[in-house]
């Protein structure tokens, strides 16, 4: 399989999630922002940072570029999406995933190691956002919760922003668009502490039909 | 050419933790009896299809989800 990570001005992560892919199996490469075709792209990931400088709100421009449009089409066609902090922020303004993040509760940039639970399993990766609360209207909460749709929530005492019902992480309703606040591309070898995170990008592979 | 302000703020009911923030300082300069304090931002622009502001809001100066919006010609 073949991975895609996108590329803005302003991103900062993208070679982090392009080890990462490449560890979880297959090829990857950078997909620059005003690419529009991606037909060589089995899987995409739309990276970290501060896309255009997260002017007007985070990821509110980096939605309107072409390579956003060629994302939309993949997943539209239920091809695996990963959106990771600023990435996450991008797919939810660009309204293929739902909900918004807001400031962090505290009002301070958090930088640090945060245990959360996906499905039972416990993973510990790093998290650093300053506009990481998860925010939706209780109706959609309460269908995201009910589709299994939350993907990743805070362990308990271990909410870093003020998120909305411990949520770190959603996917859509088909379930082949995912995103989350923390990194799991920071967490991918024991240099770092934990290899966590590459349980993520395996998970993402294998909805993919791909890996090895 | 038309000359306008919007107006964006957090929705009611949303955590405003800049507005409280602000809220909260109020005090220790003397500035008592101060509440409901929100921070939102203010983008002026001139524009040849006025009639396009409210999609234009909707679609990228504001997040419907979270934010209003007024939009005032001047």
């Amino acid at each position: 399989m073949k991975w895609g990570i996108l590329q803005f001005p302003g991103s900062c992560d993208e070679r982090d999630a392009l080890h990462a892919c490449e560890l979880a199996g297959g090829e990857a490469r950078l997909v620059w922002h005003e690419e529009r075709e991606l037909d060589d792209v089995d899987a995409v990931v739309v990276p970290g940072g501060f896309s255009y400088g997260d002017y007007l709100r985070a990821g509110a421009i980096a939605r309107f570029s072409p390579a956003m449009e060629a994302v939309a089409e993949l997943a539209a066609a239920g091809g695996p999406v990963l959106g990771i902090c600023n990435g996450f922020q991008v797919l939810c303004e660009a309204g293929l995933l739902p909900g918004a993040l807001l400031v962090n509760e505290g009002m301070r940039f958090v930088c640090r190691q945060v245990e959360l639970v996906a499905d039972g399993e416990r993973l510990s990766i790093p998290a650093k956002h300053g506009e990481g609360r998860y925010w939706a209207p209780d109706d959609v909460l309460d269908a995201l919760e009910a589709n299994g749709q939350v993907a990743f929530r805070y362990a308990p005492g271990q909410n870093p922003n003020g998120s909305a019902r411990e949520i770190a992480g959603v996917r859509n309703e088909a379930g082949n668009v995912l995103g989350l606040m923390p990194h799991p591309e920071h967490a991918v070898d024991e240099m770092t502490g934990s290899t966590d995170g590459l349980r993520v990008f395996e998970a993402v592979a294998g909805a993919a039909g791909g890996g090895g | 050419m038309a000359r306008a302000r919007v107006l964006i703020r957090p929705k009611e009911g949303i955590l405003d933790p800049q507005g409280k923030a602000v809220e909260r300082a109020l005090p220790a300069l003397g500035f008592e009896g101060v509440g409901h304090v929100r921070v939102g931002r203010l983008v002026e622009l001139e524009t040849d299809r006025p009639e396009a502001l409210p999609e234009l809001c909707e679609k990228l100066l504001a997040n419907p989800l979270i934010e209003d919006f007024e939009i005032e010609q001047i």
